[in-house]
């Protein structure tokens, strides 16, 4: 059971760099990017061909960043400079970048079993690979946690808060939204690069399909982690996101030791996301249902 | 300090739905000028306030601010040089960030923004400062968020966020027509003592005829995208409802019939 735990923890942490970047498109950017579907696989793609032609892990899993950063900037140059609707132009990005990812791969998938991996080096301590993948990733989490918080309080970040929060009020105030939204789906598709090259390292293998449903996991994991762990100033908002990651890791363990089978999480997982999102709506409503009972009492 | 030069804008166009929105308009502002701007619906003043600002681009004509031509400069460019109210409280301020941010952003605005730090110390010190002039109570809730203020509260904040910077024209779209007529007073003498303090170009948007006639130096009534009006010095301080509206009939030869001007 804890070594279940463990296992959860450390893909949590992993996933945790995915959600912060669905953070920073979905609640920060208020745009809905789907790109990330494709730049999760494209980041496993480049780090797993690049560790297979024996390039540097670190320096892969660096390329695997650009890749994302890449992929995040079609799509913004779609959505702000061709004026197609954000929703479309991550989709159009995410299928683009299925045949890309078969084109860096060369295959569907691509093994990385006995390879030197960012985990090497800890595990050249003698660490384990499940608490290499930890320590790796809980550092990892910590200085993009440190550097985004940094980041979001300069004057471009307020920039980028202001575009998501107000466009109108971004532009009367000097600031190109345009290249605000595009400057965030880049970093934000860049993270997600970086996670999903850390994930192919920990589980040994890149596939092209393992994007699928990932915008799902990573709203999931920020919506979880608003909820339970609180949203009050930005620095603990991006500790919740984190957290969010890990819980729903760990929900995906129980239920999968209860018996839930495999095939059915993705149905899970997308059940559970229209709950939480519909909880306002719901909330209100049974707010409204009472009032008029009491009233016509 | 402004010069709007033949200028001319159209929606829809090419369309059943085409409406010239902006016709052959020509207006000088000169430095400290307050014009108040009246027309009845879709008269085009929100049009041509837009137009200034960049929100539309002309199809003729030109805007000139200040000797430098900015007809096709787009939005956020001329921002450097205009301030900004608009008519809804929620379009001038970002509501999920604190009323510092808001106004540090204001602060930059038309400034290159770097890696530097978004708020310093010593701006909080000139915020507080100027929120206390503002008698509203916010200069102790610098970091609560925009979202919890009041619309007239919104609207004072957005107005010292536009003249934060001193711009070369202040844009005032109806700035106070979704407020109570108390605190819609109350923003209005706000403004009229910030644009004397600055001396600042202003051109103001109103639905009400005394508001117009009793604010400003310079009145100019519009009507189907044309300046029909234009009284000022002198003139404009004798004036008064009842000449305005028969005037306003004979230069445009329909009848200035619209409840909320006559009534409010």
């Amino acid at each position: 059971m804890l070594q279940i735990l463990l296992g959860a923890i450390s893909l949590g942490l992993l996933w945790a760099i995915m959600t912060i970047g669905v953070y920073i498109t979905y609640r920060i950017l208020n745009i809905a990017d789907l790109s990330v579907e494709g730049s999760i696989a494209m980041g496993a793609a480049i780090a797993a061909n690049g560790i297979y032609n024996g390039m540097d892990p670190f320096l892969a899993t660096g390329l695997a960043c650009v890749g994302g950063m890449i992929a995040g900037f079609v799509t913004g140059m779609l959505h702000t400079q061709l004026k197609i609707p954000a929703l479309l132009s991550g989709i159009l990005t995410m299928i683009a970048l299925y045949s890309i990812n078969l084109r860096i791969m060369g295959k569907a998938n691509v093994s990385l079993l006995r390879m030197d991996t960012v985990y090497t080096v800890l595990e050249n301590l003698g660490i384990n690979r499940s608490n290499s993948v930890m320590i790796l990733g809980f550092i990892t989490v910590i200085i993009i946690v440190c550097i985004l918080y940094w980041f979001f309080g300069t004057e471009i970040g307020c920039a980028i808060r202001a575009t998501g929060n107000n466009p109108q009020m971004a532009r009367a105030q000097g600031i190109n939204t345009n290249t605000m939204i595009i400057l965030g789906l880049v970093i934000s598709n860049g993270l997600v690069g970086i996670s999903g090259a850390m994930i192919a390292q920990s589980q040994s293998f890149a596939d092209v399909q393992m994007g699928m449903g990932s915008i799902v996991i990573g709203l999931a994991s920020v919506i979880i982690g608003e909820v339970l762990f609180g949203k009050n100033n930005f620095f603990s908002r991006l500790l919740s996101l984190v957290l969010g990651a890990i819980t729903y890791r760990i929900i995906i363990a129980l239920v999968l030791k209860m018996g839930m089978h495999a095939n059915d999480l993705k149905l899970f997982t997308a059940i559970t996301v229209a709950i939480a999102l519909s909880l306002p709506v719901i909330r209100s409503r049974i707010q409204t249902y009472v009032k008029i009972r009491k009233e016509a009492m | 300090m402004l010069t709007i030069n033949g200028v001319y804008k159209k929606f829809n166009s090419g369309t059943i739905n085409e409406k010239i929105a902006l016709y052959d308009v020509n207006l000088t502002l000169d430095q400290g000028d307050f014009v108040t701007l009246i027309g009845g619906n879709g008269a085009g003043k929100s049009t041509l306030l837009n137009c200034v600002a960049g929100v539309h681009i002309v199809e003729q004509g030109s805007i000139i601010i200040d000797g430098i031509d900015i007809t096709k400069l787009p939005e956020y460019k001329r921002s450097g040089f205009i301030g900004r109210v608009f008519q809804d409280p929620m379009m001038g301020t970002a509501s999920n960030m604190g009323i510092e941010e808001n106004l540090a952003l204001a602060y930059r605005r038309g400034d290159y923004r770097s890696l530097k730090w978004g708020i310093s110390n010593e701006e909080r010190k000139i915020y507080k400062g100027l929120l206390k002039q503002l008698d509203l109570g916010l200069e102790d809730r610098l970091s609560d968020k925009v979202g919890l203020l009041s619309g007239g509260q919104r609207q004072a904040l957005t107005l010292l966020m536009a003249t934060l910077k001193k711009p070369k024209i202040l844009l005032l779209d109806e700035h106070t027509a979704a407020l109570d007529p108390r605190t819609a007073k109350k923003v209005l003498e706000l403004s009229d003592e910030i644009i004397r303090k600055g001396n600042l170009t202003t051109l103001m948007v109103t639905h009400n005829m005394r508001d117009a006639i009793r604010h400003g130096n310079r009145l100019i009534m519009m009507s189907d995208g044309r300046i029909v009006l234009d009284i000022k010095g002198e003139e404009k301080k004798r004036l008064t409802v009842e000449e305005l509206l028969v005037r306003f009939e004979k230069a445009s030869g329909e009848i200035f019939a619209n409840d909320r001007t006559l009534l409010s």
